[in-house]
C-alpha cells in the first residue's frame, strides 16, 4: 500500500521493536494473538478479552464502507501497529518543539504550561483529563462522580464497565466501532450518580501527539436518573507527512430525567494545502436516552482532519426524551467531510433537533449526512432538521443528504436547507462600505455558525472562534 | 443647485467598461461638483446600472478606457473598500443578503471602518446604538430592526431604507444611489426621498440612477442625463426628466442619432 496510514512506533524503539515483543509496542498487523497481548499488557479481566475478540471476529467478516462521500487510498490495515503505550518523545525543551505548532498555540491564546504539555514536554500528554481528574478528583469524589481514564475504570469500576460497554454501540454495529472495539487502547471514563449535577464541566483533551500515540480510544458516559454533566471534548495534532488512523467510540447513556451535554473542538491536522497527510478520522459517537425524560446533546465543531467520517447520534428510547445534535463543520484546501447525525425516534412524545452548518473553501468537500426515524411506537415524536451549507469561492463542494423514515402518522418531522455561497457580491457589498475583504468573510462566517456556537461553553466558544478565523485564513483572494 | 465654482467631486472621461466580452460602456463623460445632484436616467440595458457599479469597483466589470478622478485622485487605484472609505457611496438597486449578520453589528462595523479611516473616533455599541436610533428616526425605521439580520427576508421597501440608513452613518462625499426608487411604494418613496434630501449638502454630491421621474417630484435635480446604449446622449435640467416621462425614451435616440 501506498504511502497512507502509519499509526506506529515509538520513535525511540525505531530499529527494534518487532524483536523485542515485550517493549512498548505491537508489531503491525492484527490478529488474535496481538488482542490477547493488548489484553494482557493492560492486565484486563477475561470478559474484556472475550469482548476484544469478539468484537475482532466479527470485524473479520466486515467490509470497509464505501458510502461515504469521500476518497481515499485503500487503507492496509494489516500495517499499522495496534498498541503502543502512551510514551511520547519526551523533548527536553521548547525550542525543539515544530515552531508551526507553537505558532498555532500562541495563536489560538493557549497558555505557555498548556502548550509544553501538548507539545510533547511534559509526560501526561495523551489523556489530558487524567490530570484534570487528578486536580479535581477531590472535590468531584465528594458528590461521587466518576472520572478518570478508561483503564482505571476497568480495574476500579468493573461493573458499571461491563454494565455499559457496548451497550449503545455494539461489537460488530459498523467496521471502524468493530475494530475499535477490538484494540481500543485507554481513553475516559465519567459516572455521575443518581440526582447528581456534575458541579463543572469535564474536559478531555485528546492528543494524536506523535505518530507512537493511541488512536483508537473509548470514551463511556453514564448518567444517572437525574444526573446533569457537560462534557467537553478538544483534539489537536501536530502535522506528519503521512495519514494516521483515529478511530474512536464514544458511548453516552442517559437514564430517566439526565442530562448529556457533549461538545467537541475537532482540530486534527489537516494535512497540508495540497492535501499531504493528516488525520482519517472514522468515529462513532452515539448516546442513548434510556430513560424518560431524558436529554443528549451534542455540539460539535469540527474544523480539522484530513477524512471526516463521523455521526453522533441519539436513540431515543425513553418516553419523552430528546436528542439535539448542533454542528459547524469546516473544510479547506483538501479536506473531506461526510458528517451528521441519526436521531432514532423509539419512545413516545421524543423530540429531536439538528442544527447542521457546513462551511466549504479551498477544493474541499463537505457532505452532511443524517438519519431521522421514526419508529412505530414513537407515538407524537417530532424532529426539526435545518442544514445550511456555505461556500466560500467556486472550487468546493457541499452536499446534504437527509434520509427521513416515518413509520408512525403522528409524528412531525420538518427539514429546511439553505446553500449560500461567499461569492463576489456579499464582498462587494461590504467592501462598498468600507469593510475589506478578511473581515467580511470573519463576519459572514460568525453569523453563519451563530446558532451552533451559542451552545457552547464560553471558553470553547471562544477558542472555535479563533480556530474558525484560523483555519479560514487566506482563504479569501 | 448649479455651481460653477464648488469643489469638483467626480470628472469622467471617456470611460469604457465591459463584463465578459460584452462592452456595456462606450464613452462616459460626467462631471459632478460639490452640492450637485445629477440625474441619470435611461431604458433598461442601457449601462446606467453598471455605470453605478464600475464607480464602486465591483469587480465582475474590466475598465478598458477613460479615466475617473475622484477628488483629484485617481479612483481606479483604490480597492472598492478603499473607494468608500474615500468618500464614495453606492445604494444598492439590489441589496445582498446576509443570514446570520446583525443589521446592528454589519452598521457599526461598517461605520466605525470608515470613522476610522477619517481619523474620527470609533464607537463602542451603546453609543453606537444612539447614533443609529436617531439616523433610523429619519428614515422612519422601526427599532426592531437592529436586530434582524442584514437584509435578510426584507421587504424591497425595508431594504432601500437600509441603503439609505447606511448613506446617513457613512456621509459620504459622494453617493450614487441606483434605482432607489423602485420597489418602494408612494408613502415609502416619500419618506426615502425625504431621507435624502436631508442628507444633501453643499459639500456632497449625488447621483441618482433611475428610471421614473416620480422621486424627482421629491429630489430636484440639478442635471438630467439621458444613457442610452453606453453612451450619455442627452443632458438637461429637470425639465428634461418631465419630458421623458410624457414622451418616453425613443425621442431622444432618435433626436441623438
Amino acid at each position: 500500500m501506498s504511502a497512507v496510514i502509519q499509526n506506529l512506533v515509538n520513535q525511540p524503539y525505531k530499529h527494534g521493536f518487532v524483536s523485542d515483543i515485550e517493549s512498548d509496542v505491537v508489531p503491525k498487523g492484527l490478529s488474535e494473538d496481538v488482542i490477547r497481548l493488548i489484553s494482557a499488557k493492560k492486565g484486563e479481566p477475561e470478559w474484556l478479552l472475550e469482548f476484544r475478540l469478539k468484537a475482532y471476529r466479527h470485524w473479520l467478516t466486515m467490509q470497509e464502507p464505501t458510502w461515504p462521500n469521500v476518497k481515499y487510498p485503500k487503507i492496509d490495515f494489516q500495517d499499522i501497529s495496534y498498541f503502543s503505550a502512551p510514551k511520547p518523545k519526551k523533548l527536553a525543551s521548547m525550542d525543539e518543539v515544530d515552531p508551526e505548532l507553537l505558532r498555532t498555540f500562541e495563536k489560538l491564546g493557549v497558555p505557555m504550561h498548556e502548550r509544553k504539555t501538548l507539545a510533547g514536554v511534559a509526560v501526561d500528554v495523551i489523556f489530558d483529563s487524567v490530570s484534570v481528574a487528578t486536580t479535581y478528583k477531590k472535590k468531584l469524589a465528594e458528590v461521587g462522580v466518576i472520572f478518570c481514564s478508561f483503564s482505571e475504570a476497568v480495574k476500579d469500576h468493573p461493573e458499571l464497565v461491563k454494565k455499559y460497554l457496548g451497550s449503545v454501540v455494539p461489537t460488530g454495529d459498523n467496521f471502524y466501532a468493530a475494530l475499535n472495539s477490538a484494540v481500543f487502547t485507554d481513553g475516559s471514563f465519567c459516572y455521575i450518580p443518581r440526582g447528581v449535577r456534575c458541579p463543572m464541566d469535564l474536559s478531555t483533551y485528546f492528543r494524536i501527539n506523535t505518530q507512537e500515540s493511541g488512536q483508537f480510544e473509548r470514551t463511556l458516559i453514564i448518567a444517572e436518573e437525574g444526573a446533569y454533566v457537560s462534557y467537553l471534548e478538544g483534539c489537536t495534532a501536530p502535522k506528519f507527512d503521512t495519514n494516521q488512523l483515529h478511530a474512536a467510540v464514544v458511548e453516552l447513556i442517559a437514564l430517566d430525567d439526565a442530562e448529556i451535554k457533549y461538545s467537541t473542538v475537532q482540530n486534527w491536522y489537516a494535512g497540508d494545502e495540497n492535501g499531504k497527510g493528516g488525520i482519517y478520522n472514522f468515529v462513532t459517537k452515539r448516546g442513548l436516552c434510556k430513560g424518560t425524560n431524558s436529554k443528549i446533546s451534542w455540539t460539535q465543531v469540527e474544523t480539522g482532519s484530513a477524512i471526516t467520517w463521523k455521526y453522533p447520534s441519539c436513540v431515543l428510547l425513553g418516553d419523552n426524551s430528546a436528542g439535539e445534535f448542533y454542528s459547524v463543520a469546516l473544510t479547506n484546501h483538501h479536506q473531506q467531510a461526510d458528517t451528521g447525525t441519526k436521531m432514532i425516534h423509539i419512545g413516545r412524545n421524543t423530540r429531536s433537533k439538528i442544527i447542521s452548518k457546513g462551511i466549504s473553501a479551498g477544493v474541499s468537500n463537505n457532505s452532511y449526512r443524517g438519519l431521522v426515524k421514526i419508529g412505530a411506537r414513537a407515538e407524537g415524536a417530532r424532529n426539526f432538521s435545518q442544514c445550511d451549507s456555505m461556500l466560500i469561492g467556486d472550487r468546493c463542494g457541499a452536499n446534504t443528504f437527509p434520509y427521513i423514515q416515518v413509520n408512525n402518522n403522528s409524528a412531525k418531522v420538518e427539514h429546511e436547507a439553505s446553500t449560500s455561497k461567499i461569492g463576489e457580491d456579499q464582498l462587494f457589498y461590504f467592501a462598498s462600505r468600507g469593510i475589506g475583504n478578511e473581515e467580511a468573510v470573519s463576519m459572514i462566517i460568525n453569523g453563519f455558525v451563530q446558532d451552533v456556537f451559542v451552545q457552547l461553553p464560553m471558553e470553547f466558544a471562544v477558542e472555535a472562534t479563533k480556530l474558525l478565523g484560523l483555519k479560514l485564513e487566506g482563504s479569501v483572494g | 443647485m448649479i455651481r460653477e465654482n464648488t469643489a469638483l467631486l467626480l470628472e469622467v472621461r471617456g470611460l469604457t467598461a465591459r463584463i465578459g466580452d460584452r462592452n456595456i460602456l462606450k464613452g462616459i463623460d460626467l462631471t459632478v461638483r460639490a452640492g450637485e445632484v445629477h440625474a441619470i436616467m435611461g431604458p433598461n440595458g442601457s449601462g446606467k446600472s453598471t455605470f453605478a457599479k464600475v464607480l464602486s469597483g465591483h469587480p465582475s466589470y474590466e475598465v478598458t478606457g477613460g479615466e475617473v478622478l475622484f477628488e483629484g485622485r485617481n479612483l481606479f487605484e483604490l480597492a472598492p473598500e478603499e473607494r468608500a472609505r474615500a468618500g464614495l457611496f453606492l445604494g444598492f438597486q439590489y441589496p445582498i443578503e446576509v443570514p446570520g449578520v446583525t443589521n446592528s453589528a454589519f452598521l457599526r462595523l461598517a461605520y466605525n471602518t470608515v470613522q476610522g479611516t477619517r481619523g474620527k473616533e470609533e464607537l463602542d455599541p451603546l453609543e453606537f446604538d444612539d447614533l443609529v436610533r436617531e439616523k433610523m428616526k429619519l428614515l422612519d425605521i422601526d427599532p426592531s430592526f437592529l436586530g434582524r439580520s442584514l437584509n435578510a427576508g426584507f421587504s424591497g421597501g425595508e431594504k432601500k431604507r437600509n441603503e439609505i440608513l447606511q448613506m446617513a452613518l457613512l456621509e459620504p462625499k459622494l453617493a450614487v444611489l441606483d434605482e432607489t426608487d423602485s420597489g418602494l411604494d408612494i408613502d415609502a418613496l416619500r419618506v426615502v426621498a425625504n431621507g435624502i434630501n436631508k442628507l444633501h449638502t453643499p459639500d456632497n454630491g449625488m447621483v441618482l440612477v433611475t428610471h421614473y421621474q416620480r422621486m424627482l417630484n421629491y429630489i430636484v435635480p440639478d442635471y438630467v442625463h439621458v444613457m442610452e446604449g453606453g453612451r450619455i446622449i442627452r443632458t438637461g435640467d429637470k425639465a428634461l426628466a418631465l419630458e421623458l416621462e410624457a414622451r418616453g425614451y425613443d425621442w431622444v435616440g432618435k433626436e441623438a442619432a
